[in-house]
């Protein structure tokens, strides 16, 4: 914003804005991917070929977990940053693995969801609406996956380097695709999981 | 140093957080607790999540921040209506279609 008097900073060279705007294009992108799995969820979700459906095996009590912890480790994370900007190693570091641990209690719940699945009969094989739910689900976990390894790495360059331009606009960039797995799950749950266990 | 502006308690997030959590209860109300038709359930819970995204876009991730901030939205809006035509579209098209056979 215009009204902040020194420039964050991630922002302060010409190289980080180019990162940061060119990571914003690319969350565009993905935005999209995802749009076409959602697309060929909804597309056959009905379609259960005697397997089991949505509210069959869906338990709303675990996919609480699963949310809050998703959406408390996308506030630690926001925390992390605003830790950075204060120019607060300790901070950022605390909030950031803090965010981390949230990220990996996430993933064993769902690994363990998707366990629960498969003994109740519902593979990726088993009909159209189990391809397609653990096709978008899988895709989503896969990316929380790969950004606790982003952000790990992340931490032993911020350690040994501490916070500078560059790793401040790498932490910055992170972030960002940190908070957007978040709104990803924000449509999972409300469009997957709510949806399919009230209709 | 801003230190004013810099080190003040991030009550943006603080308020963007309570509202999620806030939000994602009301839709599990709205969805188990509410006698509404289904239809109705999911344009309520529908919003809701909308709401909820454009928490995290503008509290969290500070979308309009930078010199870019609104080329970031302009990227943004563009995304969403792509993914709505793609969505609304893949339904539309092999329902229909499917009906016509």
């Amino acid at each position: 914003m215009s009204s902040h008097v020194e420039t964050p900073l991630e922002y302060r060279s010409e190289q980080s804005q180019m990162n940061i705007l060119g990571f914003w294009i690319f969350l565009g992108a993905e935005i999209v991917l995802f749009s076409t799995l959602f697309a060929s969820y909804f597309v056959l979700e009905h379609n259960t070929a005697d397997g089991p459906a949505g509210q069959d095996i869906f338990i709303l009590k675990d996919v609480l977990i699963e949310t809050f912890l998703l959406l408390t480790s996308s506030f630690t994370c926001g925390l992390a940053i605003h830790s950075m900007r204060n120019h607060n190693l300790k901070g950022l570091l605390t909030w950031i693995v803090i965010t981390l641990l949230l990220g990996a209690g996430f993933l064993y719940m769902e690994i363990n969801e998707f366990i629960h699945y498969v003994h109740e009969g519902a593979t990726l094989q088993t009909s159209g609406f189990t391809a397609g739910f653990f096709t978008l689900l899988g895709t989503h976990g896969a990316h929380v996956t790969l950004g606790i390894g982003w952000i790990t790495l992340l931490i032993i360059q911020l350690v040994k380097r501490g916070i500078t331009e560059k790793t401040a606009s790498k932490f910055f960039i992170a972030s960002l695709y940190w908070h957007f797995l978040d709104v990803v799950w924000i449509f999972i749950f409300t469009f997957v999981y709510l949806k399919g266990m009230v209709m | 140093m801003s230190t004013q502006k810099q080190h003040r308690f991030p009550w943006n997030h603080v308020i963007g957080f309570i509202l999620s959590i806030a939000l994602t209860l009301l839709a599990v109300f709205v969805a188990f607790q509410t006698d509404f038709s289904s239809n109705v359930v999911l344009w309520i819970i529908g919003s809701l999540a909308i709401f909820q995204a454009l928490i995290q876009l503008f509290l969290f991730m500070h979308i309009t921040e930078g010199k870019e901030g609104p080329v970031n939205v302009i990227n943004m809006i563009y995304s969403v209506f792509l993914a709505l035509v793609i969505v609304f579209g893949s339904i539309w098209v092999l329902t229909s279609g499917h009906a016509a056979m």
